[in-house]
């Protein structure tokens, strides 16, 4: 079997911090040097293998101070999903909820209930690390995804290709990648059967596969013919010989912005076909050379939010992040379409803008000198002391040197010639300004 | 299900936004009046239109040049001609925007959702077509010779997936792998390197027609509410903080593709900031004042279209802007009064931005072109809705325009083989004639085999 790459550079505090984010929502506080001291390996393992789950952190509340309700206020499955990016101890897991949430984006828009959304994200969670051909069996009967894909409109006299397209063009397969149109209508006569009841105050409800509505005929996928079930058109995509390298090829996307060279896509594709299993795959591109060499990323919007909160150690505490997080392009639980979010296109000059109003949001209760008749801390009249504070307050990010001369060279400017009442009320103002635009640089929109 | 509550509820988020940006916080508690420069509060906090300039004088405090790349921009090409690309999202129905109220087909197809003749303005071009009442406005522009309508507009073998139908109009062929849009390769062949402004989404999100490999393009939501205020921080501090945006853009990316991504946005951003300094909001007064009135309501779409009106007269440059109108179109049920209320709001805000260009003497500047991904299902479904179809219904709006139908009604005798409309236009030969006889460039360069396509007339 070809072996996958492995990175043997220096694991210190950079690499660490990287692998948090990529893997993760950023480091906590101290949390980058300890995974450094673990080694490479002893960080990745931590990650893929981590103890039960250990909440870090203030609970989650609305602006009012009340407990979250996901499964009925509006929003607050956002919150409470936002909440646990923050605050887990498991932060892999939790990344790999939001992947699979964009591998096989599903729409509130489209689903109608909260209740089922969050359901479909404990299945997504049940299986974050586990096997892939499992995953796929449960989402393919997943009440949410059975509303938004149209399954319960699948019938025998009236076959639905919403799925069945879907199962091959987005989920197992990739475009036109080893199959035809003849195989999505085949595969919409296999996936018929299932439906619900619909109930006043409940809306639907009882999901079930109902014989009757299964086309129970032969049916030619793949080449193959059989009377095939659900089940086997799931299966029948995990195990067609064009799935591992649309798989290997989208999870590392996730990871890594440029594409794997053929070695480690071969490695990685041996080392998924021997189970369908996601870990082992994973922490071979965790461990790969392109993930601490390679290009940056674009953190998407979520990603940031929750970064920022663990950097400055703040809970979830206003519901202000429903609408800040749609601004910047990413609702939780509401992708654009059934493709997820595009990850190309992350950054636009409005998506700046609600990236600015995410990172004040994010600094509103650390910001100085703004309590009511109260006097803050006094800022030294220092512009080293201020962009050094600035990036405590954000747990010491790593950032470029020419972005940290900007940041004191704005510093300097506007406390140059800051005598008389601007001698005492300048610096907190220029502090104010040093942190958010640390937290708006290129540098940290990217990891 | 549960459409309407989505769409207010995502309105209501967005103006929630929008407020949290708004205009400058109250003034710090505590902070001392800049003694002895006789300046009151607002006159301090202002950056808008040069008057931080007036306040502070030394040229240490200017804020970063903004006004050079935008001057000559305009003075380069005063006169130049702009398209606005407003999309009817989801499909519109072909069907009910000109109803064939004089076919007896039509009644058969839809039992329940056919338009009685007479319940809209007569299409004066053939006697068949009925405009939808909701769309009177663009009847009554149509009558002044200032519409081109294009009753069955489309491409061979239809696609009757909102993605992918979607995506062929944004880049401009039917070629799926396509990621830079045909309005933003038309900006990376004419476009200036210092200009966002260019090409300006009107939207929460760039609109993917707009993308483009190289030149700078924007999105912002509101003109007058585009600004980076932050907590804590006022005065000269805040405009070099806004400037300092642009700084931290300008530093090499060192080739890595997502730093790039991150500084072309920052640097982006406070250009254009700059560029939109004269429609912030000062004083409290509006920034935006139209000589005609627009559709009153919460609504984006008027208010976007006033804003629009207003940047063209004050000579920023613009070449391409984009835009969804509001309401949605993708009615597999509750499609009468779902139509209804989203066309109206379309047809009157674009009637009153008309009316507003000519009081400005712009109108012969301005191209607007309706479109939408495909059209529906000439059957209508069980759900007092339509499913998706093929050919559907454009129109080209503006003083310029030939007044004359593009392509004509495709009939209801002879469907596809879906039971869809047929397409008697494409509408990549119309996007050649615009950029040939509008834009005045080589359609063959941005629209892949443009010349297979035969052209319209669309100009006067």
């Amino acid at each position: 079997m070809a072996a996958v790459p492995l990175y043997t550079g220096t694991f210190g505090h950079a690499e660490a911090e990287r692998l948090l984010w990529r893997a993760g929502f950023g480091p906590r506080r101290g949390q980058a040097a300890r995974l450094a001291s673990l080694g490479l390996d002893g960080a990745v393992r931590s990650l893929t293998h981590p103890p039960g789950e250990r909440w870090v952190g203030p609970r989650p509340r609305d602006e009012k101070g009340r407990p979250l309700a996901p499964a009925d206020a509006w929003g607050h499955d956002q919150l409470w999903w936002l909440d646990r990016m923050v605050r887990t101890s498991r932060p892999l897991v939790e990344r790999m909820t939001l992947v699979w949430h964009d591998w096989f984006a599903t729409s509130d828009a489209g689903v109608g209930s909260q209740k089922l959304m969050l359901a479909q994200n404990r299945l997504l969670r049940r299986y974050a690390l586990g096997s892939f051909d499992r995953l796929l069996v449960s989402i393919t009967a997943n009440p949410a995804m059975l509303i938004w894909l149209s399954g319960t409109d699948n019938r025998k006299d009236a076959p639905n290709e919403n799925y069945g397209r879907e199962l091959m063009e987005l989920f197992t397969l990739g475009e036109g990648n080893g199959y035809t149109e003849r195989d999505v209508r085949e595969q919409a006569r296999a996936l018929t059967g299932w439906t619900s009841t619909w109930k006043r105050g409940k809306g639907q409800t009882d999901f079930r596969f109902d014989t009757k509505r299964h086309d129970t005929g032969m049916k030619t996928v793949f080449g193959k013919k059989g009377d095939f079930s659900w089940r086997d058109s799931a299966s029948m995509c995990v195990h067609h010989p064009k799935h591992a390298p649309f798989f290997v090829r989208k999870l590392w996307s996730y990871f890594i912005p440029e594409p794997p060279d053929a070695g480690t896509q071969a490695g990685l594709e041996a080392l998924y076909r021997q189970g369908f299993e996601v870990r082992p795959v994973l922490e071979a591109i965790l461990q790969h050379p392109a993930l601490y060499s390679g290009p940056r990323m674009v953190k998407p919007p979520v990603v940031y939010i929750a970064g920022l909160l663990r950097g400055l150690n703040r809970g979830i505490d206003t519901s202000a992040w429903v609408w800040l997080s749609d601004g910047a392009g990413q609702r939780l639980f509401n992708p654009p379409n059934v493709a997820g979010w595009d990850d190309s296109r992350w950054l636009d000059t409005n998506a700046f803008r609600g990236r600015w109003y995410i990172a004040n949001t994010a600094l509103e209760k650390v910001t100085l000198g703004d309590r009511k008749g109260k006097k803050g801390p006094k800022v030294p009249n220092d512009p080293e002391a201020i962009v050094n504070g600035a990036l405590a307050v954000l747990g010491n990010p790593t950032i470029r040197p020419e972005t940290h001369r900007e940041l004191l060279a704005f510093a300097r400017a506007s406390l140059k010639g800051a005598t008389g009442w601007k001698a005492e009320s300048y610096p907190p103002l220029v502090a104010n300004a040093v942190r958010q635009l640390l937290a708006v640089s290129p540098d940290l929109q990217t990891s | 299900m549960g459409c309407c509550n989505e769409h207010s509820r995502s309105e209501m988020l967005r103006r929630g936004l929008a407020e949290a940006g708004r205009g400058l916080p109250a003034i710090e508690p505590g902070m001392p009046m800049p003694a002895g420069t006789g300046l009151d509060r607002r006159t301090f906090l202002a950056r808008g239109a040069g008057l931080a300039l007036a306040v502070y004088g030394g040229a240490a405090l200017l804020p970063q040049v903004f006004d050079e790349g935008i001057a000559a921009a305009a003075a380069a090409s005063p006169q130049q001609k702009v398209l606005v690309s407003i999309f009817l999202d989801g499909g519109a129905d072909a069907l009910s925007l000109l109803a064939p109220t004089g076919d007896p087909l039509y009644r058969q197809l839809r039992p329940r959702l056919a338009l009685a003749a007479g319940s809209g303005p007569a299409f004066a071009e053939d006697p068949i077509l009925t405009w939808h009442p909701s769309l009177a406005p663009l009847a009554q522009l149509h009558g002044e010779g200032k519409v081109n309508v294009m009753p069955g507009i489309g491409y061979d073998h239809p696609n009757q997936s909102h993605f992918t139908s979607r995506h062929f109009w944004e880049v401009g062929a039917a070629d799926e792998r396509l990621t830079t849009g045909w309005l933003g390769r038309y900006l990376d062949r004419v476009g200036k390197p210092d200009n966002p402004l260019q090409g300006l989404s009107l939207d929460w999100s760039l609109q993917p027609s707009l993308a483009t490999a190289r030149m700078p393009v924007a999105a912002v939501d509101a003109p007058d509410r585009y600004d980076f205020w932050a907590r804590g921080v006022w005065g000269e501090v805040s405009d070099r903080m806004v400037d300092t945006i642009g700084r931290l853009g300008a530093i090499s990316a060192h080739g890595d593709a997502a730093l790039e991504a991150a500084s072309d946005a920052a640097r982006q951003s406070a250009r254009l900031y700059d560029q939109l300094t004269p429609f912030r909001p000062k004083d409290d007064r509006k920034s935006i004042v139209s000589p005609v009135a627009y559709p009153d309501g919460d609504d984006a779409f008027p208010r976007r279209l006033a804003g629009l009106a207003a940047m063209l007269a004050a000579g920023l440059p613009l070449r391409v802007v984009a835009l969804s109108a509001p309401g949605g179109y993708d009615t597999h049920d509750n499609q009468a009064q779902d139509l209804a209320d989203g066309l109206k709001l379309t047809a009157d805000s674009l009637l009153a931005f008309q009316r507003d260009l000519e009081a400005r003497g712009l109108a012969d500047r301005v191209l607007v072109h309706v479109w939408t991904e495909f059209g529906r299902r000439a059957k209508e479904n069980g759900s007092g809705g339509t499913d998706h179809g093929a050919a559907g219904t454009g129109f080209l709006i503006g003083s310029q325009v030939a007044g004359q139908m593009i392509g004509e009604f495709p009939g209801l005798a002879k469907l596809d083989d879906d039971g869809n409309l047929r397409a008697t236009a494409d509408f990549r030969g119309l996007y050649g004639a615009i950029l040939e006889d509008w834009l005045g460039t080589d359609a063959d360069a941005i629209i892949p085999g443009a010349r297979t396509f035969s052209r319209p007339k669309i100009l006067r």
